[in-house]
This record gives structure tokens, C-alpha cells and sequence, in this order.
């Protein structure tokens, strides 16, 4: 049971990055459209799943003082391997994503879940707690980029489905739109959520 | 010299860090409750971005790619910045005691700030030559303290206003973020 509850709390009790307020930067800057949300996600979701095992697996070998620097180490490595494989086969998303797969490393998601969770327990519980947080940061990422595609291109992955009048909102894909989107987005999970505790 | 000038504006108003590349959100939200908390991220981080803006600029052109190990830049290059911000943390402690107080809980935090390792990216990317790393690395920091300020400026007054529950703290801090952004990008046609 541990493993599924560990695994369903990423989809929304901890649903990043709306109830974790962490790993902002790639969330603004990707989602212009869903493909992009797509691959940034799973790009993360690699990473976090690797690196929450590994800590896991020599978090008792690792002293405290130098915790920190350790984790980013492993990240960095998974960062780079991602970065090498994503050249190799997807060389246009890789192009598109841009300076956002190197800065994988900084994503507070990664340190976050290293510190607070893949640095204390055991690897099976670590290896769920990554999938579910990452898996729910890619379909954040992923409706975000839907969002946004459809209203500033009319396209959604990269298939036209408005009618043929529709303008396209071009704020939207700008960046001031992503600010203003992920800030409704988030007031919307609010409400949302309130409504169910009023219950 | 108008060559270094027109980077300048364009780093701090028209491609600011913040609100236009996107980098460095997560102390941008986080630190910008309070005037006084701004300012002291804002110095910490025109402070260390300049330094490891130049540093990484340093190894990867003399270490890096020498020995044919650009790949390994990510690594290498968050290891500088790492580093570099114990460092500053230990030679700030010791010689000016005031200003490691005024700074002192911001540096561990820019460790993880995506602008530090963005810029050091950008600058490789970009092909900069020394000066102009150095001079992109000022001026987008310069960029991000100016955001952080003001926006810290918005955020004080929310406090003497009615904001609905769900807009409550993030969610309206982004939507002000996104109305920021959208006066910044009037700047766009001084280049």
C-alpha cells in the first residue's frame, strides 16, 4: 500500500508545481506549447526517478555536511546523460528546450525531493515518491502547454483544431501570458481544493 | 563602446532575466515578500553572478575545452558555482562581518537559483568574448535586483488590500509577475 500512496500523491496532494512552488522557471518558460510541456516533463521525471534512487541507495554512506553537494553531483550526472540522449534522438525538442535541460540541476524539485524525502527512506518508496511527483509535473507542465497552444496558436500538438475566423491570442505564447496563466491555473486548484475541505 | 552599452539595456529592460528568460523564479517569488529580504537577495545575487559569470567563462575556455571535455560543462560548471558561493560565504564572514549579516542567509540559496547557471550558460553560448561575459553577467544581475525590487514594492501593498482566497499569495503574486512582464515588454523597441 505504502508504494501506491507514495506514487498517487504526486497527481495532487503534492502536485508540483502548483502545491510545491518549486521548479517555476522551466514551468514559465516551456510551455508555449504541449509538446514542449511533454518533453520537459519526462525529462525531469528521468532525472528525478534516477537521482531519488540513487541518493536513496547511498544515504547512509553520505555525511550530512556535504549532503547538498552530493545531490547536485548526481543530478548533474543524470542531467548530462539526459542532455547527450536528447541531442542524439530528439535534436529539435532538444533545440526548442534550450538552455532548460542543463538547468535541470538547479530545478528546486530535484534538491527538494532529495532532501526532504529520497534522503530518508528506502529505495522502493524513493523510486515511487520520483515517478509520481515527476509523472505530475509533466501533466502540469503538459496542460499548461495545451493551455497556451490553443489559445495562441489555435493549434494543440501542433494539429489546428479552431475554427478557420479564430485569431490567435498572441499574448498568451508571450511571456507575460505564462505568468498570468500558471497564476490562474493555480488559483483555480485553490479553489478547488477549498471546496472539497468546505465539504 | 555604444556595442556594450545596447547589451546593457538590453539586459536589464528588454531581456530581463526574470520576466523575459524566465530564470531565477523560485527567489523571485520566494524572497520578494518584504522590502528589506529583496534587497538583500538582489545584492547577493549582482554579487555572485558577476564572480561566477567570470569564473565559469574562465574554465571553460581554459580548462574545458583544452581538454576536450565540454561535454561535461553542467557538471563542472555547478561545481564552480558551488564552490564559489562557500567561498564568498567564508571570505565574507571573515573580512566584512556587516555585510555577511546583511547577506548571509541569501548566498546558500543562490546556489540553486537557475539565473546563476543560466547566465554562465548563455555567456558560453552566446560566444562572449571576457569583457562582454563580464559585462552581461553585471548587467543581467543588475536586471534581476531592479525586478526584485520593484516587485517586492507591488507585493507590501498587497497586504492593505482585499484579494479573493483563491488568488491569495502565489497565485496573485504571478498574475502581478505576468502584468510586470507585460511593461517591461513595452521597452522592446528602445534597441
Amino acid at each position: 500500500m505504502a508504494f501506491g500512496k507514495e506514487f498517487t500523491k504526486g497527481f495532487w496532494d503534492l502536485l508540483p508545481p502548483f502545491r510545491l512552488v518549486l521548479g517555476l522557471c522551466p514551468t514559465l518558460a516551456v510551455t508555449t506549447s504541449a509538446e514542449n510541456g511533454l518533453g520537459m516533463g519526462l525529462a525531469v521525471t528521468f532525472v528525478l526517478v534516477c537521482a531519488n534512487c540513487i541518493i536513496s541507495l547511498i544515504r547512509k554512506v553520505i555525511p550530512s555536511k556535504v549532503r547538498v553537494a552530493a545531490f547536485i553531483v548526481i543530478a548533474a550526472s543524470f542531467v548530462v546523460i539526459t542532455e547527450l540522449v536528447m541531442k542524439a534522438y530528439f535534436y529539435s525538442l532538444s533545440t526548442l528546450l534550450g538552455i532548460f535541460i542543463p538547468l535541470i540541476v538547479v530545478n528546486c524539485i530535484i534538491l527538494g525531493r532529495a532532501e526532504a524525502f529520497a534522503s530518508k527512506r528506502g529505495v522502493i518508496d524513493s523510486f515511487a515518491d520520483g515517478l509520481g511527483i515527476g509523472l505530475g509535473f509533466t501533466i502540469s507542465l503538459t496542460v499548461l502547454g495545451c493551455i497556451r497552444e490553443v489559445l495562441g496558436y489555435g493549434a494543440i500538438f501542433g494539429h489546428n483544431i479552431m475554427w478557420e475566423s479564430f485569431r490567435p491570442f498572441s499574448f498568451m505564447v508571450k511571456p507575460p501570458g505564462a505568468f498570468v496563466c500558471l497564476g490562474l491555473l493555480l488559483a483555480l486548484i485553490n479553489f478547488i481544493s477549498m471546496r472539497q475541505k468546505a465539504r | 563602446m555604444s556595442d556594450y552599452l545596447l547589451l546593457m539595456v538590453s539586459a536589464i529592460l528588454i531581456n530581463n532575466i526574470l520576466l523575459a528568460k524566465f530564470l531565477g523564479n523560485c527567489p523571485f517569488l520566494g524572497t520578494s515578500k518584504r522590502m528589506d529580504t529583496a534587497m538583500g537577495m538582489a545584492m547577493a545575487v549582482v554579487f555572485v553572478l558577476t564572480l561566477s559569470g567570470v569564473i565559469t567563462w574562465l574554465v571553460q575556455y581554459y580548462v574545458l575545452i583544452p581538454l576536450n571535455i565540454e561535454y561535461l560543462q553542467t557538471i563542472f560548471f555547478i561545481l564552480v558555482i558551488a564552490f564559489l558561493v562557500q567561498f564568498v560565504e567564508i571570505v565574507l564572514q571573515k573580512t566584512a562581518p556587516a555585510l555577511f549579516r546583511a547577506l548571509g542567509i541569501y548566498l546558500p540559496l543562490i546556489t540553486t537559483n537557475c539565473a546563476v547557471l543560466g547566465v554562465a550558460i548563455i555567456n558560453i553560448n552566446e560566444e562572449f568574448g571576457f569583457f562582454k561575459t563580464m559585462f552581461y553577467s553585471f548587467s543581467s544581475a543588475v536586471g534581476f535586483g531592479l525586478a526584485l525590487v520593484l516587485f517586492a514594492g507591488i507585493r507590501e501593498r498587497f497586504a492593505l488590500v482585499r484579494i479573493p482566497k483563491p488568488l491569495d499569495g502565489t497565485a496573485i503574486g504571478l498574475i502581478t509577475a505576468g502584468l510586470m512582464a507585460l511593461a517591461f515588454s513595452g521597452f522592446a523597441g528602445l534597441v
